[in-house]
């Protein structure tokens, strides 16, 4: 008789939906186990290097679907090492959103108001501060003069980044070489790692099996550490609860690969995708018009030619987050940074002659001449929801098409009409900003390549009240499969109309009394009430009133 | 010149120079380059190392460009029928289209709904990393190389360490104002 290894929560996926739960659920006493599908760097593996199997390549995924492709980290400490560290909270508005569904698509018990202790909890433990003006760069100094400009207001953005260490390298995607952004490395995992928790690199889970005694059994595939399309064994665990935490573009393919051994999954895993409404635009700004419309000069008697300088995402503009317009209508606008190839790829020149390619040629070489004179525009609106995930690939998420980043996945996603319209909306806010007396030239990065495309992959597999159109309940719990509970972005029910990861993040702190009680249910002596992972205990204090209803029978 | 479906590697190189050109053109290597078509007055993805990044292991491609290559010849001689073009037989056939004409069919290849658009697409992506990032080489050694992409992109030089750092980063006031609902924790509301 052969012996499978065995743990009280099996956690799939170390992003903020896995690493949140992990502290939590070791603090408490339980014995976990996570399982990453990528790679274990720390701040002294990340590289400035584009070369491919860089730390660039090795912590990051590109997965192109059909009509969408979504990026994402693959490493321990997941998005949040790739990530751009931007949290600002959804606005109120969000909450109520009905989309295309006839009704609330967040569950009843959640608004702004009884998120935002959970909010603080996360911003106290990672945590998030305010930029004030002289830590905004000078694309978001940029960015915030053309709106004042144009008639808008302009606000820093929140972030998690230690802005006393940061050199404003611009390599956030290949990770923090200096520990300046404030990723899951830093705070959930070292502590839940103390607290006795075990992660696993390199361990892609395939499949999940219910086992008799009521829990599940999860098999994995080990992942060659350089070539991510081959793999160097395999196993399995047997788990009492399994949290999934896989990202967006993950968890549901998975559950869709164990429909076959687990049963009938809710109709919603694998639908109700959302891309978050993402939209970019790309300004090639007039230098001279910097100079004298919006009076700015820096350093080399220069205005501006700082595209290469920062820390992604500084300043955005929330004229257009407004309740009282109707839904698809609202979106917010943040200036942003990509590096070169992701972010130059899928700009189109504003100069192409009739009949010729915009994003390729001749005249596309020539805007990449004014790379310093970018200015890449954010667009988060909200879309429709209408992603959908087609047959599983046979392993991981995305038959794999390079040894990392590059992958082909399932998803497809063709834009309804609303989405179409708040993208439109969007596109001609940043052109009446951008555009003014002759700041700069702007276009829409293209949809024809790629697909429309996402950094924040949100609800595949969302909570709600409806079981018709969400496959959790309001407690993260997969309908019809006690003990299996999705805490990543999947959760979310729709676009947030910003950046989403904070808002994940408190979605999983919510989520956590309801995972203790269901472990004390299974006989796991474990507690709930760890403080932040530093050990600050006003967040806790915050979130007390509403343990209660969170572990109800 | 070539089977059906091995190309002789010179073939193969010269038909994705070719076309990489078509992505990020550039300046002809010499006078009597014909892959390079001279669409622009400096270097371009060639010499930038697009056929160099697509014969990377890294990429996961290098499998499948015999057949990529006998394709897009496939296509171009298809093309010129169309066309009524009469196609120099020393080279190639994409290769003996004029730039316009690369352009043209290779547009028509990377449009949404084109059967073989991922093969296209992922060739036209390599072409414009080689270009844009030099993604075959450290970028330290691109740097120092002078690579064409990086330098005409002005990307700055390192710190002596090879990290980038920039210590002038803000304009250092404030530049508009604040959403009137902005929230005390700096959040919409």
């Amino acid at each position: 008789m052969t012996s499978t290894e065995s743990t009280d929560v099996l956690i799939v996926g170390s992003g903020f939906g896995g690493a949140i739960a992990a502290y939590h659920l070791a603090a408490g006493g339980a014995k976990v186990t996570v399982l990453e599908r990528g790679p274990w760097l720390e701040s002294k593996d990340f590289e400035h290097d584009y070369l491919l199997g860089s730390s660039y390549t090795r912590i990051f995924d590109f997965v192109v679907g059909d009509g969408m492709s979504l990026l994402g980290g693959n490493c321990v400490g997941g998005g949040s090492v790739v990530y751009f560290a931007a949290m600002p909270r959804a606005p109120r508005f969000i909450f109520e959103r009905k989309g295309s569904i006839g009704r609330r698509m967040w569950p009843s018990a959640i608004n702004r108001d009884t998120l935002d202790p959970w909010y603080d909890k996360v911003s106290e433990a990672l945590p998030i501060t305010k930029q004030d003006w002289d830590e905004v760069t000078y694309a978001g100094g940029l960015f915030a003069a053309a709106c004042n400009h144009a008639g808008r207001t302009a606000n820093p953005v929140p972030v998690a980044i230690d802005t006393k260490l940061c050199t404003n390298c611009n390599w956030m995607m290949a990770g923090c070489k200096f520990d300046a952004k404030r990723s899951l490395l830093l705070n959930y995992l070292p502590a839940a790692l103390a607290h006795g928790a075990e992660i696993r690199p390199l361990h892609e889970v395939q499949k999940l099996v219910r086992t008799e005694d009521g829990g599940y059994r999860v098999s994995y595939n080990v992942i060659h550490d350089v070539d991510y399309r081959v793999s160097v064994g395999s196993g399995e665990i047997d788990a009492k609860i399994v949290i999934l935490a896989a990202g967006a573009g993950a968890t549901p393919v998975i559950l869709q690969r164990s429909e076959d051994t687990l049963g009938k999954m809710p109709h919603a895993v694998g639908r109700y995708f959302s891309g978050n409404g993402e939209r970019l635009n790309t300004a090639i700004i007039d230098e001279d018009k910097a100079r004298d419309l919006l009076g700015l000069s820096r350093e080399d008697n220069l205005s501006y030619a700082a595209n290469q300088i920062g820390k992604g995402p500084c300043v955005a503009s929330w004229d257009n987050l407004d309740g009282s317009l109707p839904e698809f209508s609202r979106f917010c606008l943040e200036q942003l940074y990509f590096p070169p190839g992701f972010g130059t790829i899928l700009a189109q020149t504003p100069d192409a002659l009739p009949g010729t390619p915009t994003w390729f040629g001749a005249e596309k070489k020539k805007i990449v001449e004014q790379w310093q004179s970018w200015l890449t525009i954010f667009s988060m609106t909200e879309d429709d929801n209408e992603g959908v995930f087609g047959t599983p690939p046979p392993t991981g998420n995305a038959v794999r098409i390079s040894q990392q980043m590059l992958g082909r996945g399932p998803i497809r996603y063709n834009p309804t009409e609303n989405t179409l319209y708040g993208w439109r909306q969007a596109d001609a806010a940043v052109k009446a900003i951008m555009e003014k007396d002759g700041l700069s030239k702007v276009m829409p990065w293209t949809n024809d390549v790629v697909g429309a495309y996402t950094v924040h992959p949100l609800a595949s597999c969302r909570i709600g009240d409806d079981p018709e159109t969400s496959a959790l309940d309001d407690r993260h719990e997969l309908r019809g499969h006690p003990g299996i509970f999705v805490t990543d972005g999947s959760a979310v029910p729709g676009a947030l109309t910003v950046n989403p990861a904070l808002t994940i993040a408190a979605l999983a702190e919510r989520a956590i009394p309801g995972i203790v009680k269901a472990l004390r249910d299974r006989g796991v002596d474990v507690t709930y009430g760890a403080p932040s992972p530093d050990g600050e205990t006003s967040g806790r204090r915050g979130v007390a009133p509403l343990v209660r209803d969170l572990v109800r029978d | 010149m070539q089977s059906e479906t091995v190309p002789d590697r010179a073939t193969r190189t010269m038909t994705l120079e070719a076309f990489a050109d078509t992505i990020v053109p550039g300046v002809k290597r010499s006078p009597e380059d014909r892959a390079i078509a001279g669409a622009a007055d400096d270097d371009g993805a060639v010499v930038a190392g697009a056929v160099e990044l697509l014969e990377t292991p890294a990429a996961g491609v290098v499998d499948g460009l015999d057949s990529l290559t006998v394709m897009l010849n496939g296509h171009a001689t298809d093309y010129a029928a169309e066309h009524g073009l009469e196609l120099d037989d020393d080279v190639p056939p994409f290769v003996a289209l004029s730039y316009e004409h690369r352009i043209a069919l290779v547009a028509r290849l990377v449009a949404p709904g084109h059967p073989e658009k991922d093969g296209w697409v992922a060739l036209a992506l390599f072409s414009n990393m080689a270009f844009d990032t030099g993604a075959h080489l450290h970028t330290l050694d691109a740097m120092a190389q002078g690579h064409p992409g990086l330098r005409s992109m002005k990307f700055a030089q390192p710190d002596a360490d090879g990290l980038w750092r920039f210590p002038a980063y803000s304009y250092g006031r404030p530049l508009a104002r604040r959403h009137p609902g902005t929230t005390p924790s700096g959040n919409p509301a």
